[in-house]
């Protein structure tokens, strides 16, 4: 304990055994083990732990827990740095590295507050007033300047070394708060036979049980509370865990911090693991949090809660100071009073009640603690630590205090201005607080279903009420899950924290006429005082949203959890209006701060999404294929030869393809089995052409057209027996394209009997293209005729594969993408990768060459086939050129509305061939169509949907989409634009068809 | 997180369904060739405070369509049923 000046000889709840050493600003300090980060600076001594937000004015501790609103500390260096973190929630570790924030050159010494000087202009709506209005450019100037002026800690750069997990549970009954009453909830209804998560955002048992001194009742009941609920199997306990968030289904969000206090997690395990709890009963357990008062220069450091100095005290064995001033206006000030007076300070209690309780004056008495009924704090005064306060008389009838009557030299300011439940997680799913006059304080209105609230978190602040009442909460939500919880009362270890004289509401302390009283802060963590309170109400804020959103009152990382209550009484009283008239502002999760990477879990980096591969994938990575992503699929590239980059490799494989034969991979494509004896008739209804006439062992191409008249999709259908077909769809829209076929079937023609199955996994599919491709396949399949008139173009067969290759099962079907002479080979996944390679194997003797997506992608934009790119959902079947797939004979699909009258205005967009003017210049997709000379302006005239180097022309080719389309430009030229380049290509436009317009080697 | 009792899977997270659109609008007849009523039935939707019938799909489960009854307000599922058995109780009744 040496170098600890203000730690005592004993008590609290430390391991004395077990120093700590960390730092803070650079400074070496010595903890214990059982310290949070801000009792072991208060232990030392240190008690300037920040700068404010605006005014850069000196802080200190204010609060024991998460509605800290001043202590924020970054956390930890290099990769692991943390901004913004309550000192008092952090435990301290050995090591531990923390630096305060929002100073600048040093704490002691921050040049920024000057900014106090200047606080006139930093009022109620600054921002909108200094820079938001006419001049919005002013804000373009200093906003760089201001936010560098007025901030909180900055995060890494770097990547989060740990890792974080998710955690998905069901449960009877989730308890929220680990203090007496969730204890007695959770015993209940565990006892019940009910399956029960125990959340407490604490890393001990114990809640407000802990903060009273060592080795007394409650200590010895919660002892025999906890050791009964882990005997109970079906109870699950989780500490350090903040249940932050209750959604629609009373679906809980929970954070556990397995590795925050510790230097770093623990190898393999997550650093925060993030519950989805799905119970069927909450219990809120999650108590009270108390109010500060609000007077003059109530944010020096050394001013704080009265809950905070016993926490110090009976947890930390700190105390925090020896000359201190306890200021109230209800009983719970005392008990602390009185344990910091035999603790050996000297205590003087001032209490803006007129009256105080007999047993309560008596108590002070004893312990030698001077009581100053019915007098207030004014305000404190102090350089960078509170060294008096003024305290003056308080007329509770009219509000006044005249003068300041005695000044008292101080070391610790503490005050209470009563306790507001924590209602944050009722009010989450639309939960209405209400105001209890009695308490002052909002409590939960009428419960949400599913849910009930039990002790302080319901207004209900005494050891016995928690217990009876938890207890009794846990039974019912046990019971209302099917268990008998209807055992045995639990004994409560006392009664304290009953109140034995009324609480005196006081929401702003009277500042004396003459007297010098300084700023009063309501709102800490964002500098927000009752002038600004006033402002907004004199300048029209009358919501309370409103409010919040002007001064930024209850904003940031405590979301004014000490502030709020306090800012809408004085709003109320500026206003001539009651509290509940007033009303509070919503509460939304998150209840307190959670790590955006426990809410990403595992899902970074390459798991961000999930990775498709085709039974081929490995195959052709070990013989070095470049991959690209197709949505969640990887699909080879291009197959790079030794020292070829993207535009050689897909250049070569695009002209070894038209000049002897290619192989593709396109497993990819969506495949969906589609089976019953209404199976033609569903195809005639979806695709816009006509199907009641495609003969078994034939293909159609076949386009899709949502409800709206636009085109959703292409793909080839073929028939394979009389109710059987086979439907390919293209690679992105394959889930879209199977959710909708199975939409229209159930909910629009359910007497329809059809089946769709997606079979894409199920099918390994190769294209092979090119004039060699029969001689090839002749070479690879045994039993099928692949002659041009056993087997045209369109036509399905089954067969197999030679003896060599295990005659594996394969079907072709005679599509071609290329517009060479094709087929694609489908076999069962199962066998996908030895009929690849098996292919691979015959085309060594006819000079195969395996392509990818971008030779792919260039054979079909020679052909001018439409793919994704102009199959945008913005275009019509008009515009593509392709209105002959459009029968007249029949209604489909979006066969009504396509006609409508913008639809088909013959000025839109359609589909063109395009062409540079000079053959040496390169063409790039999105670059901009427009008129020659025109400077190019919003839309121009259309867009490059698709380019690619075309080996067969001997220069670049692109597809667009332009006005007017061939009809109004073919022959003429435009000028393409790429605006990020700042370039322009003139362009030839021309049919999309670029190469054999006719299809001869496709029907060779 | 919404909760839908699925009628083929049980109760399950909104996460494994899709939302599938307005379920109180009737789709045209296969045949009705007026431009009207297909442009009411594509575009034009009531936006209900409270009860609302919509369709959700199963799509990471039994990839059933389900039609919910779910309220906007309070976002209570208040019954839910295969889409499959209202369209044919549809077709036989009319309405």
């Amino acid at each position: 304990m040496s170098g600890q000046p203000n730690r005592l000889p004993s008590g609290g709840r430390i391991d004395r055994a077990r120093a700590l050493s960390f730092r803070f600003d650079g400074k070496s300090y010595q903890g214990q083990a059982g310290d949070s980060l801000a009792s072991a600076l208060a232990a030392n001594g240190v008690r300037l732990l920040g700068r404010s937000f605006k005014y850069h004015r000196p802080r200190g501790q204010i609060a024991a827990g998460v509605d800290e609103p001043n202590a924020l500390v970054t956390l930890r260096e290099g990769a692991r740095r943390e901004p913004n973190t309550p000192a008092t929630v952090v435990e301290l570790y050995d090591g531990l590295v923390a630096e305060s924030q929002n100073r600048w050159p040093s704490l002691d010494l921050d040049l920024a507050s000057v900014n106090g000087l200047l606080s006139p202009i930093f009022t109620a709506g600054f921002y909108y007033k200094t820079f938001m209005g006419p001049g919005r450019r002013a804000w373009m100037l200093y906003e760089h300047f201001i936010r560098r002026a007025a901030g909180l800690g900055s995060a890494t750069r770097e990547p989060d070394p740990d890792h974080y997990e998710k955690m998905q549970a069901f449960c009877d009954v989730l308890v929220i708060g680990g203090g007496p009453a969730g204890l007695a909830a959770a015993l209940a209804a565990g006892r019940g036979g009910a399956r029960v998560i125990l959340a407490e955002q604490e890393p001990a048992l114990g809640g407000a049980l802990l903060d009273r001194p060592a080795g007394g009742p409650g200590d010895t009941w919660l002892a025999e509370t906890t050791a009964a609920l882990a005997d109970l199997e079906r109870v699950r306990v989780l500490t350090r865990t903040t249940a932050f968030g209750i959604y629609d289904g009373n679906v809980v969000g929970l954070v556990e911090r397995l590795g925050d206090h510790l230097p770093e997690p623990a190898p393999h395990v997550a650093r925060q693991r993030y519950w989805t709890v799905r119970p069927q009963r909450v219990v809120h357990a999650s108590g009270a949090l108390e109010r500060p008062l609000v007077f003059g220069n109530n944010d020096l450091p050394g001013v704080m809660l009265a809950s905070a100095a016993r926490s110090l005290l009976n947890r930390a064995a700190v105390l925090p100071g020896r000359k201190a001033v306890v200021f109230t206006n209800n009983d719970s000030a005392y008990a602390g009073a009185l344990e910091l007076a035999a603790a050996g300070a000297a205590v003087t209690l001032v209490d803006a009640r007129p009256e105080v309780a007999e047993p309560l004056r008596a108590a002070a008495e004893a312990q030698g603690v001077a009581l100053l009924p019915g007098h207030v704090v004014t305000s404190a005064h102090g350089g960078k630590a509170v060294t008096s306060v003024d305290v003056g008389p308080y007329d509770a009838a009219s509000g006044d205090c005249p003068s300041v009557s005695r000044q008292l030299p101080c070391d610790l300011l503490c005050h209470s201005g009563g306790w507001s439940p924590t209602v944050h997680l009722h009010s989450h799913r639309g939960g209405r607080p209400t105001y209890d006059a009695g308490i002052a304080a909002f409590v939960p209105g009428a419960a949400v279903a599913g849910q009930a609230s039990a002790g302080a978190c319901r207004g209900s602040f005494t050891t016995a009420e928690a217990v009876e009442q938890g207890a009794a909460a846990g039974a019912a939500a046990a019971q209302a899950c099917g268990h008998d919880a209807s055992g045995a009362a639990l004994a409560a270890p006392d009664d304290e924290g009953a109140w034995q004289s009324p609480l005196l509401p006081l929401w702003e302390v009277p500042a004396p006429a003459q007297s010098k009283c300084g700023k009063k802060f309501v709102d800490q963590q964002n500098d927000v005082t009752t002038k600004d309170i006033a402002l907004a109400h004199r300048e029209g804020y009358v919501s309370v949203e409103h409010l919040k959103r002007y001064t930024t009152l209850g904003m940031a990382t405590d979301q004014g959890k000490s502030a709020n209550v306090n800012a809408l009484a004085i709003m109320a009283a500026l206003r001539g209006e009651t509290i509940p008239e007033v009303g509070t502002t919503t509460f939304r999760p998150p209840y307190s701060s959670v790590a955006i990477g426990a809410l990403a879990g595992q899902e970074v980096g390459r798991h961000l999404k999930p990775i498709r591969r085709s039974a081929v994938h490995d195959w052709h990575a070990a013989n070095g294929a470049v991959f690209t992503d197709a949505g969640y699929w990887k699909r080879p590239w291009y197959y790079p030869k030794p020292g070829e980059g993207l535009d050689a490799a897909y250049r070569r494989e695009t002209a070894e393809v038209r000049k002897s034969v290619g192989m593709v991979d396109v497993s990819t494509l969506g495949k969906i089995d589609v089976q019953g004896p209404d199976a033609a008739e569903f195809l005639n209804r979806v695709y816009t052409n006509g199907w009641k006439t495609l003969p078994v062992g034939k293909a159609r191409y076949g386009l899709m057209l949502r409800d709206d008249g636009f085109v959703m999709d292409d793909g080839t259908t073929s028939r394979l027996a009389e109710d059987h077909y086979f439907m390919t769809t293209t690679t992105a829209q394959a889930g879209p394209v199977m959710a909708y076929l199975e939409f229209l079937l159930q909910t629009a023609w359910p007497e329809l009997k059809v089946q769709v199955t997606s079979v894409t996994e199920q099918w390994t599919g190769i294209a092979v293209s090119g004039p060699r491709t029969r001689d090839m396949l002749a070479a690879a399949v045994e039993d099928i005729d692949l002659s041009n008139e056993a087997f045209p173009f369109m036509g399905v067969r089954s067969g197999h594969l030679v003896a060599r290759f295990d005659s594996l099962p394969v079907r072709l079907h005679r599509i071609s993408f290329s517009g060479e002479l094709a087929y694609e080979v489908y076999t069962q996944s199962g066998y996908g990768e030895a009929l690849w390679e098996a292919l691979v194997e015959v085309g060594k003797h006819f000079d195969l060459v395996l392509y990818g997506t971008e030779a792919l992608g260039a054979l079909r934009i020679e052909k001018g086939h439409v793919a994704g790119a102009e199959l945008d959902g913005r275009t019509t079947i008009g515009d593509l050129g392709l209105e002959k797939m459009a029968s007249s004979k029949k209604p489909y699909a979006g066969s009504v509305l396509r006609h409508r009258e913008a639809l088909v205005d013959p000025d839109r967009p359609r589909l063109v061939g395009l062409i540079p003017e000079d053959r040496d210049e390169r063409l790039r997709n999105g670059m901009i169509l427009c008129a020659q000379g025109e400077p190019a302006t919003g839309h121009g005239l259309g867009h490059i949907t698709s380019v690619t180097y075309s080996p067969a022309l001997g220069h670049y080719v692109g597809l667009g989409l332009l006005r007017g389309g061939l009809e109004a430009h073919e022959g003429g030229l435009v000028d393409a634009v790429n605006a990020l380049e700042d370039k322009t290509v003139p362009v030839r436009v021309v049919s999309n068809h670029f190469f054999d317009p006719k299809g001869e080697r496709m029907y060779a | 997180m919404l909760r839908i009792p699925c009628p083929y899977c049980g109760l399950r997270d909104h996460a494994e369904f899709v939302y599938g659109g307005d379920a109180s609008s009737h789709r045209p007849a296969q045949d009705c060739d007026d431009p009207e009523v297909w442009y009411d039935f594509v575009f034009l939707r009531d936006n209900p405070r409270g009860r609302h019938f919509e369709f959700w799909q199963h799509a990471n489960g039994c990839r059933q369509w389900l039609r919910v009854e779910r309220d906007t307000l309070s976002h209570e599922i208040l019954s839910v049923e295969p889409a499959r058995d209202w369209a044919a109780r549809r077709d036989e009744t009319g309405s």
